[in-house]
């Protein structure tokens, strides 16, 4: 791999400006998108879907869309890709890069938001910009799934206060004959602001080993 | 002048009167206590009172100090509004005891009351510790374990050692004068003062409300710099015994070694303890009336043990209140649990309170005090330069590893928060004036600074943090969406990471629960919590407890509980009838109900609602398994009433778009049957308008009735209205005491709406109807048009409404 490897150093150089990965990590990167893939070159669902570890996460169904959504990509349309390349791998692993410690406000408002619509768009799977009751209560369960005792009820209600908790911070009075859609990502942004988002949402990129490199 | 500072003073008073008489009745108090004969020798005729002064002494003067101490701190409290927000309540009760210090100086030119090292260490610290570990936030400490073990260990050796030196080094140059102290005794001044100290940290910074990460660092720091703390003082107490030239590489290496034994053992210890706790509050479903004493008692044992092993007691203790936290609390029944957090507060406080007021008498003692300003000045100095030192030093080495560095601001605060307190004074009492001559010395430096760090650090801290605008804790309580959140969260990140091939923090977060829930909570927790201890569950299972409490109390108030109370024939029709539809229906803690297995649920509401009855038996249990068959009816009803599912109704948040679910049509029957009865009632009940920003909580409260009455889903009541009150539902580590219910905050308003839904349920409504309603809903629309969609009696809610505008205008 030696030869092809040298190759792709520059690309390399543009993904790791675009994303703001080292390129040591982005060669990290490249190993694992290689293992995953089995050498392919590009990723699908089975492959991620094959991880043992991840078989245990009760939200991986929707980890797994996000990789494939177009809207990660930067598009605005939701698609569904059927395969995804290391570019857009990369790309959907950047917004769990922590942020720099010494940015500037500016700059760490738009990394929180991209993170907020990041999170926002694994709700949201219709993608109309709005995050319905079902599609919450979808997400609720899939959370509450792994302890067997939990039924539909449980998942309902929680989402259902949830709804009305965001509806009634953001919203406030509604008219008689209003109607309220679903948590839009304005709201969604208002209701998680408190929450530092930009450094609860991140994982340490560096010191990747590619512990599974078995070549 | 005003009434609070009137009882102050009052107060003083008592306390100076209190004070007098004792001086009086210890006036012999040095006397020998003679044996319990009662009557003298030389018996002259019968004696029909007596005054038994000495029989009872000590008691008596251990009960009046505590006395003395309360009376104290309400003074001290009283004040506080006024004069002293400036200065913390532990710095003022530091001066109260200066004050009666002096009274009982003046009375007995000697200083009788001391705080003594073993009265403190065996009575009075250990129940701060073990409340402090009780409710210690467990994940946020275990995530940041790491930060703290640095600071905690490799940070307070450094202080040690560099204060130490550094007062040697200026001894030798003299700047100290004469003194009788050679470097090992320096070595050992410094090993006991630089540990901070746990009692001082809670006092300052529980006024000052930094934010959650660097609360932890320095609480964990002072909680676990014991162990470091316990074994230096050991060792060059050994060492300054043993002498100079004894001491050579063997001894030293001794002495690391030490280390690793005295703190491992101590925590091994404790997690020893911790899981006999547990398990015994797996068994005590019988004995709920004292299980609670498990819990103190098994922490006291576990400190003394460690003691007795010569071992870091603290950190037994500390350890055992950490692990147990989460087992105990499922397993014990929730009036236990209430018990246990309450009386665990005013343990804590009350001995906080004796250990700061005794430390403001044992200064008036002219005995130990001996003034070296240079020795003092230096300490302080040294003290000081090196903590800020330390920190930042190892902070900058902790940075690179974290995923969130720690702020220069935050370093700044740790450093000026590294706060000493009583266990330095008890360190330095214990030393042996043999072995130290200068011992008088040294109490006097520690005393003058742990008032340094108390009085003037504690004074300066809350400008301080504002000054720099430090990170302050989050005042409200987290919402259920970023609750959700969270928990998403820690999947999304194990997932990403999972992906990425990495074992990070996730992995060992991941994979320890995965040991825990599968191992652990098997021997550990009582089957039936282990099931229910999902914590999003949790909150669900709160929630439900709630509304059902709510429903049952309101009606109690509003008198139309007739329902609940007669008719028991119609209870057994429906039981029967739908006891199947019931049962798959019902959550898994409903079902429960059947068993009387003092299930939570049961307890908590046949005590609601029967309240009133007084008891004078202790069993208060007992009290309530009494009251069994009604309560099997009255759980019926309530299985019936409230907790019906909706899962027929289409989920959509829309006021004007609703489906009547048809298959529901089965239970109007139901309704109508008890509703009809119930609208009389509430034709008159129906009261004038509000006060606007009481209808918030109204009509979240009637929501919550519309919710109860078929599905627990009216979460709203708690978060919305209730603006600054505590929410225990959503207290994630059950760190809130109980607030005063909701309910008790509501008016008529509620119930006059409530039951009219389902009173009403064939209603036709109009556009019209609604928009006549929409003044009243000042603030409450949005919550209104989820619920009200969902629960297909929307209708009921607006017709009541004009009616009743009708009425009252």
């Amino acid at each position: 791999m030696g030869a092809s490897q040298s190759g792709r150093v520059p690309e390399f150089q543009d993904l790791a400006d675009k994303t703001g990965f080292s390129i040591e990590q982005m060669k990290n990167l490249h190993n694992r998108f290689m293992y995953l893939t089995q050498d392919e070159d590009t990723l699908r669902r089975e492959h991620l879907e094959n991880m043992t570890d991840l078989a245990l996460n009760p939200i991986r169904r929707q980890i797994i869309e996000a990789f494939f959504d177009t809207r990660n990509m930067g598009e605005k349309e939701k698609g569904c890709l059927q395969e995804i390349g290391f570019e857009e791998f990369v790309t959907v692993l950047a917004f769990f890069k922590p942020p720099k410690p010494h940015i500037a406000e500016e700059e760490r408002k738009t990394i929180k938001k991209e993170k907020l619509r990041f999170l926002f768009n694994m709700h949201d799977t219709d993608n109309d910009g709005v995050i319905t009751l079902d599609e919450y209560k979808r997400v609720v369960e899939e959370l509450l799934s792994s302890t067997e005792t939990i039924g539909a009820e449980t998942a309902k209600a929680i989402s259902d206060a949830a709804m009305l908790e965001v509806a009634s911070e953001t919203v406030g009075r509604m008219g008689p004959d209003e109607f309220y859609e679903g948590i839009t990502f304005e709201q969604f942004m208002q209701i998680l602001k408190d929450i530092e988002i930009e450094t609860k949402m991140s994982v340490h990129f560096w010191n990747l080993e590619t512990m599974h490199c078995g070549k | 002048m005003s009434n609070s500072t009137y009882l102050c003073l009052r107060a003083v008073f008592l306390v100076c009167f209190i004070h007098l008489l004792i001086q009086g009745l210890s006036a012999d108090a040095n006397v020998v206590q003679s044996p319990r004969n009662r009557l003298e020798p030389n018996l002259t005729g019968l004696p029909i009172v007596t005054f038994e002064w000495h029989h009872v002494q000590t008691p008596y003067l251990v009960i009046i100090w505590i006395f003395v101490a309360a009376l104290a701190k309400l003074s001290v409290i009283e004040l506080n509004h006024h004069v002293t927000s400036v200065i913390p309540e532990s710095g003022m009760l530091i001066i109260v005891g200066f004050i009666l210090g002096g009274m009982v100086w003046g009375a007995d030119k000697a200083q009788t009351f001391k705080l003594l090292p073993t009265t403190f260490f065996f009575y009075l610290l250990p129940q701060i510790i073990l409340d402090a570990s009780y409710f210690m936030p467990n994940k946020l400490f275990f995530s940041n374990l790491g930060a703290i073990l640095i600071y905690a260990i490799f940070g307070t050796c450094w202080n040690a050692a560099t204060v130490g030196l550094s007062l040697w080094g200026c001894y030798e140059a003299g700047a100290m004068g004469n003194l009788d102290i050679g470097l090992l005794q320096f070595l050992l001044f410094g090993s006991l003062i630089s540990a901070v100290d746990p009692v001082a940290v809670i006092a300052v910074f529980e006024e000052v409300h930094v934010n959650e990460v660097l609360f932890i660092l320095v609480f964990g720091e002072s909680l676990l710099n014991d162990g470091v703390t316990v074994v230096l003082y050991n060792v060059f107490d050994a060492f300054v015994a043993l002498g100079g030239p004894r001491i050579d590489a063997t001894e030293i290496f001794k002495g690391i070694f030490s280390f690793v034994v005295v703190a491992f053992g101590g925590s091994f210890l404790g997690v020893v303890f911790a899981i006999l706790l547990s398990l015994l509050t797996r068994c005590t479903k019988h004995i709920q009336i004292i299980e609670a004493g498990f819990v103190f008692v098994m922490g006291y044992l576990a400190y003394l043990t460690a003691e007795m092993l010569s071992l870091s007691a603290i950190l037994s203790i500390t350890f055992c209140g950490v692990c147990c936290q989460k087992y105990v609390n499922s397993n014990m029944d929730e009036k236990s649990v209430t018990t246990v957090r309450h009386a665990m507060k005013v343990l804590a406080n009350g001995s906080e309170t004796m250990i700061f007021l005794f430390l403001g008498i044992t200064a008036i003692d002219t005995e130990i005090w001996v003034w070296n300003t240079g020795f003092i000045l230096l300490t302080l100095l040294f003290m000081f330069i090196y903590r800020i030192i330390g920190v930042f030093l190892f902070t900058w080495m902790l940075n690179k590893f974290r995923l969130v560095p720690i702020e220069v601001i935050d370093q700044v605060v740790m450093s000026y928060g590294g706060l000493r307190g009583a266990v330095a004074y008890g360190l330095a009492a214990m030393l042996d004036k043999e072995k130290i001559p200068e011992k008088n010395l040294m109490i006097s430096t520690t005393l003058i600074v742990v008032y340094f760090t108390v009085i003037i650090q504690g004074i300066t801290m809350k400008p301080l943090v504002q000054w720099l605008k430090v990170k302050r804790a989050a005042h409200s309580d987290l919402k259920l969406v970023e609750k959700v959140n969270n928990r998403a969260f820690d999947h999304i990140l194990a997932a990403v990471e999972d992906i990425c091939g990495r074992i990070g923090d996730n992995w060992w977060t991941r994979g320890w629960n995965r040991f825990e829930e599968k191992y652990i909570c098997r021997i550990l927790m009582k089957p039936k919590v282990r099931k229910n201890k999902d914590y999003l569950f949790n909150i669900f299972h709160k929630l439900n407890l709630e509304d059902a409490m709510n429903y049952v109390s309101e009606g109690e108030r509003q008198g139309s509980l007739a329902f609940i109370r007669s008719d028991e024939a119609a209870n057994i029709d429906f039981k029967k009838q739908y006891d199947s539809e019931f049962a798959d229906v019902m959550p898994d803690i409903m079902g429960d109900m059947s068993n009387y297995e003092f299930g939570i649920e049961n307890v908590s509401i046949t005590s609601i609602v029967k309240d009133t009855i007084p008891s004078i038996s202790r069993d208060i249990h007992g009290q309530d398994r009494k009251n069994a068959v009604d309560d099997i009816n009255a759980h019926h009803l309530l299985q019936q009433h409230l907790y019906r599912s909706r899962k027929h109704h289409r989920h959509k948040y829309s006021r004007s778009h609703f489906g009547i679910n048809q298959s529901e049509y089965e239970v109007q029957e139901i309704f109508q049957r008890t509703m009809r009865s119930r609208l009389e009632s509430f034709k008159s009940a129906k009261m004038g308008v509000n006060p606007a920003k009481k209808i918030t909580k109204h009509h979240k409260k009637d929501l919550t009735h519309q919710m109860s009455n078929g599905h627990p889903e009216g979460k709203d009541h708690l978060y919305g209205d209730e603006a600054g009150i505590e929410n225990p539902a959503f207290m994630p580590d059950m760190e809130s005491p109980t607030h005063s219910p909701p309910w008790l905050m509501e008016t008529e308003m509620d119930m006059a709406v409530a039951p009219s839904q389902r009173a009403q349920r064939r209603l036709p409504w109009t556009p019209n109807r609604m928009r006549r309603l929409a003044p009243m809903r000042i603030s409450t629309c949005s919550t209104d048009s989820f619920l009200m969609a969902d629960v297909s009696l929307t209708l009921e809610e607006h017709e009541e409404q004009p009616q009743g505008d009708n009425e009252e205008m």
